[in-house]
């Protein structure tokens, strides 16, 4: 009964380690730039920042957000 | 509904949306969020350079059509939704919630769309009215 608790307390510290982990990759780690492409039948090309079509298509969507704030 | 009117509902119920524009596929403005002339002008026309880069990206051709695109940067993000005549694009904040801003445009589309009607709302086809049987024998 004692192993059957040790067992569970060490699983339970284990998923909480594993959530903390998730947490504090999405919180702080770097961001990554990338361009999602959805076609007519629901498939998608994601490209992501270092990729050759992400080099070619982020330069492009920072002119249309400059482009956007330009005017404000 | 009237574009202009379906813009204004976009970036009323998208807080996430900075910028709107509606074009069709000359490119012809059709409504913006932006003032009219050179800045909707430059925004439209980097949305079409962003749209036709997305086009020549190497795919399987049995997809079909390019119908959507997301480029996320550090700075925002471009979200670009096309049907057969119209086609929106938009800025927003960075890290924006994508499905969200994607059914937000999708629905602006549809409603713009429906120019003509005056409250915008979809309105059911009318129907054919079916001859009876007697009157088709006649």
């Amino acid at each position: 009964m004692r192993a059957l608790r040790r067992l569970f307390g060490f699983l339970t510290l284990v998923g909480l380690a594993l959530a903390g982990i998730v947490f504090y990759r999405r919180r702080f780690a770097p961001r990554r730039e990338r361009a999602d492409l959805y076609y007519e039948d629901g498939s998608l090309v994601s490209s992501e920042q270092g990729e050759p079509d992400a080099e070619r298509l982020l330069p492009l969507a920072r002119e249309v957000i400059d482009s956007a704030r330009a005017s404000a | 509904m009237e574009a202009a009117q379906a813009l204004r509902e976009l970036t009323e119920i998208s807080s996430q949306i900075e910028a709107a524009c509606l074009f069709d596929a000359q490119g012809q403005t059709i409504a913006s969020t932006l003032p009219d002339g050179p800045v909707s002008d430059r925004f439209v026309a980097a949305a079409r350079a962003l749209l036709d880069a997305s086009d020549g990206v190497a795919h399987d051709s049995a997809t079909g059509p390019l119908r959507q695109l997301e480029a996320a940067t550090l700075g925002g993000s471009v979200f670009v939704v096309r049907d057969a005549d119209l086609t929106v694009a938009a800025v927003t904040r960075p890290e924006p919630t994508s499905g969200l801003v994607f059914y937000d445009l999708k629905s602006c589309l549809r409603a713009a769309a429906t120019e003509g009607d005056s409250d915008g709302k979809p309105r059911p086809k009318a129907r054919k009215k079916e001859a009876s049987p007697s009157e088709s024998a006649a």
